[in-house]
């Protein structure tokens, strides 16, 4: 399907145990879903394997982006096919600044050769930090080197704003995040939406979805999503329990 | 087809790969294979050399006989080192030249191989370029020479300049110093000779380029700079050798003299093509209140052995050794510094980077020696080292001596590893792995590079590139 991120049966292992059992979920763009499940439920197992994390083992099913699969895809293939994914925990790269990562992240999506403007590049870089209320001293630190969760969290969203995904997935983004830092970066989040970016928020608990509000809400068990439904099922969640949906699970 | 019509042909074997070039061979002068007392004869005469040279070579030669391979401590693979397959002395027969239109196309289109900026060609009006054995091109950039400062190749020195020259030539590194500066010290053959006289500062930094053009054939440059009272000088040495398939021999003495107060800084990015043996002796001897700075980059070869010095012999005086070592496929860069403090309030510092990829190994060797009877004396020491998968190999070798009173040491070292996590995280922002890779190797020796000019830390990067990108599968 064009203009959607979907999940077909997607069925994952590692090191032959299988996490993912036929995973089934479409992201239409403009819209934000959000998964909830509970640790162990395969949640960051889906977002590393839709990024093509080299420990993971893809056994069945798809993942087509824009009616294109990018399964077999290097990691670097998806992501300048619009795929972005917000770590959980973001890796440090000492002494390469954000500044220049983020640039050769731009470079790398354009031809050999023509670079991105230096002067354009930091005008873009300064907007963006604006939109997310960044500190301008941010960028010349080096990438997570020393971050504090909000900060790294932040440096997540920052990323994703310069590179414009087609299609954004945030693994529990907000773990970690004292409550002003989850103000920030959900308004980074909401700044970002709109009709050309399908976003996928990935989290443990109901509380981020009340500061990003998502379309719809679907709830994994056990590798697999067992309930779907509009953003009150994120409250009904909270309310009565995981358990009530691993009975559905089971029924 | 004659040599000539072959050399029009631009694109005679010529590799796209970056440095693996090669021109025929077309030597005036070939000492053949080997090395005798004949061999020495042969080189002093084909040179002229003063008989007090032709002394020095001699003696030389027996020492060289008469040393052990340094294999208790060091690598074995110096056993397979053919000491009578090379050939020891080859030149290209021709005078140093003076003027750009002199130099020959085939030297030009090296220049243009290794990638030199148009704009540094122009000004290369103050770069002494060495080719094989002998300056094939030399021209002193007109105010260098204005103000006193004589630049030109060791052969030359030695022959003009012998009241400067002789003063110094082995003093700061003795013929006995190891079996390979006993090698050097009965062959030698080009290298530069740098006099900068009292108070003055040079302004631009003097160049040499060094390149191997033949199979077999070592490479045995003597360096000998001295920069007099209050005076001030860069010198970069750079070089890139053609691809061969035997082993080729490079063991190189540089020798510099800082007197008081002078500043002296030696910058070398070393590239040898990874079938080269590059064993090199260098050190400095520091007066009163003067510098001496060795920046020191190993990319290349298949053995480097180097342990840049600094001997601290008058008070207030300060030694320096930054270096970077990338060891990749099949290489071991051997490398580290030498601090001799023998004066009161002397300071050194030495900051080492050092780079493993696959089978690579770089080994740190450090010694710092500071003797009892020393007061005031500071060193420090911070040796990293990154390693790119679990193959590779590092160690780390600190020799730190310090005796008596009021003297401090520091040492610091680390070992981190580029993880897969890490190259997932870049991979997903869109850089190739080899991309993400030479990114994280340009930002583990970022720090230290930052205080390299600005032209070899471009150099540097641009290398850095090039060997990651070709380390990737």
């Amino acid at each position: 399907m064009k203009n959607s991120l979907e999940i077909k049966g997607l069925k994952a292992s590692i090191n032959g145990t299988e996490i993912l059992h036929g995973l089934n979920l479409t992201i239409p763009k403009g819209e934000v879903h959000a998964i909830m499940g509970k640790n162990g439920s395969g949640k960051s197992t889906l977002a590393k394997v839709m990024a093509g994390h080299p420990d993971y083992e893809v056994t069945g099913g798809d993942v087509l982006l824009d009616g294109k699969t990018i399964l077999g895809l290097d990691p670097d293939v998806r992501a300048r096919e619009g795929l972005f994914l917000a770590f959980q925990y973001p890796s440090e790269i000492p002494g390469v600044t954000i500044a220049n990562f983020m640039r050769a992240a731009l470079n790398a999506r354009r031809p050999e050769g023509q670079e991105v403007d230096a002067v354009e590049y930091y005008n873009e870089l300064y907007k963006k930090m604006d939109l997310l209320k960044i500190d301008r001293s941010f960028t010349s630190r080096a990438v997570n080197d020393g971050f504090s969760g909000g900060e790294k969290k932040k440096n997540e969203i920052l990323q994703m704003a310069m590179l414009e995904p087609k299609y954004a997935v945030l693994d529990e983004t907000d773990s970690g995040l004292d409550i002003d830092a989850l103000k920030i970066v959900s308004h980074g989040v909401n700044s970002l939406r709109g009709p050309k970016m399908g976003i996928l928020v990935i989290t443990h608990y109901q509380r981020l979805l009340d500061y990003i509000v998502p379309d719809v809400v679907h709830v994994m068990v056990d590798g697999r999503i067992v309930k779907s439904g509009s953003k009150e099922l994120a409250l009904e969640m909270e309310k009565k329990g995981y358990d009530w949906v691993e009975n559905l699970a089971t029924a | 087809m004659s040599e000539v019509t072959t050399l029009e042909k631009p694109d005679l074997k010529i590799d796209q790969d970056e440095g693996n070039f090669s021109y025929p061979e077309d030597y005036a002068f070939d000492a053949g294979t080997g090395l005798t007392e004949k061999t020495i004869d042969y080189i002093c005469d084909v040179k002229e050399d003063p008989d007090w040279v032709r002394e020095f070579r001699k003696k030389a030669l027996r020492i060289f006989r008469e040393k052990p391979l340094p294999t208790h401590w060091a690598s074995k693979d110096l056993e397979n080192i053919h000491f009578d397959d090379f050939r020891y002395y080859l030149s290209k027969g021709a005078k140093p030249k003076r003027t750009w239109d002199e130099v020959p196309d085939d030297v030009k289109r090296t220049f243009e191989r290794l990638g030199i900026p148009e704009k540094e060609r122009a000004f290369l009006a103050g770069v002494e370029a060495q080719f094989d054995s002998e300056a094939a091109y030399s021209n002193i950039k007109k105010a260098v020479a204005e103000q006193g400062v004589i630049f030109v190749g060791s052969r030359e020195g030695l022959k003009e300049h012998p009241e400067i020259f002789r003063k110094w030539f082995g003093k700061v590194i003795p013929t006995a110093d190891n079996k390979f500066s006993a090698l050097n010290s009965a062959v030698f053959s080009g290298g530069s000779f740098i006099y900068v006289p009292k108070g003055v500062k040079v302004k631009h930094p003097l160049q040499a380029y060094f390149r191997i053009n033949a199979e077999n054939f070592g490479q045995f440059e003597r360096t000998l700079i001295i920069v007099d009272e209050g005076a001030e000088l860069t010198y970069m040495e750079g070089c890139t050798a053609p691809k061969f398939d035997s082993v080729t021999l490079h063991s190189a003495v540089v020798e510099l003299v800082a007197m008081k107060g002078a500043k002296l800084q030696y910058i070398t990015v070393q590239n040898w093509s990874p079938n080269v043996f590059n064993l090199v002796t260098k050190r400095g001897l520091a007066h009163e209140e003067s510098e001496i700075k060795w920046i020191d980059c190993n990319i290349g070869s298949r053995l480097t052995m180097k342990y840049p010095g600094v001997i601290l012999k008058g008070r207030k005086a300060r030694g320096e050794v930054l270096s970077i070592a990338l060891a990749n496929n099949g290489q071991h860069q051997d490398t580290g510094a030498k601090m001799i403090h023998a004066a009161d309030e002397t300071t050194s510092n030495i900051i080492s980077k050092s780079i493993s990829i696959g089978s690579g190994r770089a080994t740190y060797r450090g010694l710092v020696h500071i003797p009892r009877h020393l007061k005031g004396c500071k060193n420090n020491t911070e040796c990293d080292a990154l390693l790119i998968n679990t193959e590779s190999r590092t160690d780390t070798y600190p020799a730190i001596v310090t005796r008596g009173e009021g003297n401090s040491v520091q040492h610091e070292a680390s070992v981190s590893k580029v993880s897969a996590e890490q190259i997932f995280y870049m991979q997903q922002r869109g850089l190739s792995e080899g991309q993400a890779m030479s990114l994280s190797v340009n930002g583990f020796v970022n720090e230290l590079v930052r205080q390299f000019p600005m032209e070899y830390s471009v150099e540097l990067k641009r290398l850095i590139d090039l060997e990651m990108e070709g380390s990737v599968g």
